[in-house]
């Protein structure tokens, strides 16, 4: 326990700017969800899931495999819609809003709640028109110059910009799979969003790639609220300020990173950070 | 029944030397526990491989050459002043009686002495030359069994020699494939080129009149322009494209993406069906069918449409090419992965935006594929063509009016009696060469295409 404590307590140095607890406690709340719960058709996938998120802070969710931890951070931007028998109860507000209020516009709340995947999925298409898709359908920019600049500015702040500035035009497909997530993360943010969901973005990549990343994740929440799904304790523990632990489709614990692993409540999650669960 | 006795017999060598083997592997193993290098299954077909090759060599040098041996041997049974009046006809036709006699099958009339007698004799030998050959090829896949079983010992690698041989045997029947491509085209060209000693090739490809003298004889063969055939195919063939293409994406793209799973489970198989029609059904309606109505659509805003036009046999084309084109595409568009659909909805695309901008692109190459594939599908076809297009090898550019095409000219030009010494039938040889070079075209274009969109999107 001390020894998790300890590393825990190591690796968090190494980010630029931990935020104080109670600092983190005092943000406003952005994203508010009460009871959800998600069915596949006649399984159960989330019990009752309530969690406040706040604003510009990285909230991670950890867990084992098949905890529902993916399948949450999907009711947020109610991408669960496109699958097929996928069932969501409760409410999720966004800034006091229901997002699953029929009369909200699936499209806009997508616009406002940004994602990025587990697998590096650019289109097959140019690097530029990778990140100008976006802000094209949702028709950002008034003219070319407008979104050479959405498309650069975007690129910088996800920290790509330098390596492929020669080769806009080239595939965004052949780029390297920590370069092509991090080409994923500005095409997310070339639309604007409020809120960027992260599944699980780092596990195709390699450690090096991580690292790049994960200093991203920490520079973006300066402007952005960031939700990150992970697999990887050590990676919550450095890049998020709060944390929640799911478990077979339930919230079992959630709080400030640091007292989540230096100071879990709940057996559950004791057992999960010892690597007991897993 | 000679066939059957041969194959049971085969079969039975086969169980047996396939049993010998297997038993004297597994007596091997009980016998002094050393690990033997291959299973027990391994040994039985390694002996089986060793006796069927000696028998099956055997029986095939005598299928190849028994016939002619037969036939020697009954002609030495005609005696020699009836032989002195035989011309090759008759000497023939003494053959098959003989032969005929021999059987007990297909004798009409009453036959001399003497060819009773080398019926006689031939029935004999032809037994015996059969009793003989298969002894024979017994006895040698007997020894090259026990042969084989003797060498089976621990050490053997059975399982090598078994697997080249199964290798072998795979490169033989993709060797099938091959050659006979090969040898179609080998067929093609030299008869083509028969067919150009006759009519000068840039006759052949720049004339602009079909008007082949089917009577004709030296010095009036008539003109072999390909031009009008050539214009009749790719009209027809576009507008089939045109017809096929956006119907069959749409359809593909409806059921891939938009339609509830129980719809789509009735409604692809259904459209499948339609590719399940045989094109002389699709000829059928449309002559009947689709051409009146053509025509009846034509007078009423003052076209002239011909009932049989290259317009009706296209869209009925076109009607029959969707499926494939609808099949092939929606199979391409369900083969993009879940994770790009995603990325499109992540970023607040809508379905269509999804469609449009990311899945069709992704399925770019494969749908080109598709198209090419069903382009060589429309310049084959021809039975729908034979009965809609009218048969009329005139060079003209409205397709209202009658047309032909390649394939139905091969169809007029080769249907009768031919004889293949003059360029009235050696011009098929020359058509199908050209259709030939053309979907092979695609084919390459086609592969050109896809490798191309491949490289830059994966």
């Amino acid at each position: 326990m001390d020894m998790v404590a300890g590393k825990v307590k190591m690796t968090q140095q190494s980010v630029k700017s931990a935020m104080n607890p109670t600092d983190m406690l005092e943000r406003p709340i952005r994203l508010t969800a009460r009871d959800v719960t998600v069915h596949y058709g006649a399984k159960q996938a989330l019990y009752g899931i309530s969690i406040d998120i706040p604003d510009r802070a990285v909230t991670s969710f950890i867990g084992p495999s098949g905890c529902g931890k993916s399948t949450f951070l999907r009711c947020i931007n109610r991408m669960n819609d496109t699958i097929e028998g996928a069932k969501v109860g409760g409410t999720i507000l966004l800034d006091g809003e229901d997002i699953y209020d029929p009369a909200l516009d699936v499209v806009e709340l997508r616009a406002r709640i940004g994602m990025v995947f587990q697998k590096p999925n650019p289109f097959p298409k140019s690097i530029y028109e990778n990140v100008a898709y976006g802000p094209r359908i949702h028709g950002l920019a008034r003219n070319k110059t407008d979104m050479d600049e959405i498309v650069i500015s975007s690129l910088r702040k996800a920290g790509l910009f330098e390596e492929v500035k020669d080769r806009l035009n080239e595939p965004g497909t052949g780029l390297s799979g920590g370069q092509q997530q991090r080409l994923c993360i500005a095409r997310a943010i070339a639309v604007g969003p409020e809120v960027i969901l992260m599944d699980e973005p780092c596990s195709a990549l390699d450690p090096i790639a991580t690292a790049i990343i994960e200093e991203l994740i920490d520079e973006l929440r300066e402007n952005y609220t960031i939700v990150i799904v992970t697999h990887s304790m050590q990676q919550a523990a450095r890049v998020s300020q709060k944390t929640a632990f799911f478990h077979l489709g339930n919230l079992i614990e959630e709080g400030v990173t640091e007292d989540i692993f230096t100071n879990p409540v709940n057996k559950q999650t004791q057992d999960y950070i010892m690597g007991r669960i897993g | 029944m000679n066939a059957l006795i041969v194959a049971g017999l085969l079969l039975v060598l086969l169980g047996v030397a396939y049993q010998s083997g297997w038993s004297r592997s597994r007596g091997l193993v009980t016998a002094d526990g050393v690990k033997i290098h291959s299973r027990p299954q391994y040994h039985g077909s390694f002996v089986a491989i060793w006796a069927m090759v000696p028998t099956l060599v055997i029986l095939g040098l005598w299928a190849w050459f028994g016939g002619g041996i037969t036939r020697d041997y009954t002609v030495s049974l005609i005696p020699t002043d009836i032989m002195t009046s035989l011309d090759q006809v008759g000497l023939n036709a003494a053959i098959a009686r003989i032969g005929a006699l021999a059987s007990g099958y297909g004798v009409t009339g009453d036959s001399p002495a003497w060819e009773q007698a080398a019926g006689d004799a031939l029935r004999s030998f032809q037994m015996l030359t059969f009793v003989g050959v298969l002894v024979l090829a017994l006895v040698a896949g007997g020894a090259a069994l026990v042969y084989a079983r003797s060498r089976i010992d621990a050490r053997l690698r059975a399982r090598n020699a078994v697997e080249r041989v199964i290798n072998l045997a795979l490169l033989a029947c993709s060797a099938v494939a091959i050659l006979t491509t090969l040898g179609i085209v080998a067929s093609l060209i030299s008869e083509a080129f028969r067919f150009f000693t006759f009519i000068h090739p840039f006759d052949f490809f720049f004339g602009t009149v079909w008007n082949p003298n089917n009577a004709g004889s030296a010095g009036n063969w008539g003109s072999y322009g390909l031009l009008p055939l050539l214009s009749g195919t790719l009209m027809i063939t576009a507008i089939a494209m045109l017809v096929a293409v956006p119907v069959g994406l749409m359809a593909a793209i409806y059921l891939s993406q938009y339609a509830a799973p129980r719809l789509r489970a009735v409604a692809k198989p259904m459209i499948e069906i339609l590719a399940g029609i045989p094109t002389i059904v699709f000829g059928f309606f449309a002559l009947v069918t689709v051409g009146p109505f053509l025509r009846d659509m034509g007078n009423l805003v003052g076209l002239t449409i011909n009932a049989t036009s290259a317009l009706t046999a296209g869209i009925v084309m076109g009607i029959m090419i969707i499926p494939f084109v609808s099949s092939l595409s929606d199979d391409i568009l369900n083969q993009v992965p879940r994770t790009l659909r995603d990325g499109a909805y992540g970023l607040g695309a809508t379905q269509s935006e999804t469609i449009r901008n990311v899945l069709l692109p992704a399925a770019l190459p494969g749908i080109v594929g598709a198209f090419l594939l069903a382009v060589s599908r429309a310049i084959g076809e021809t039975m729908i063509v034979v009965l809609a297009a009218g048969n009329a090898p005139v060079l003209r550019g409205s397709p209202f009016e009658s047309v032909a095409t390649i394939t139905v000219s091969i169809v007029n030009q080769l249907t009768g009696d031919t004889d293949f010494t003059g360029p009235q039938s050696l011009v098929g040889f020359a058509l199908g060469l050209t259709l030939f070079v053309i979907t092979l075209g695609l084919n390459v274009v086609a592969l050109y295409i896809v490798r191309r969109f491949r490289e830059q999107y994966e």
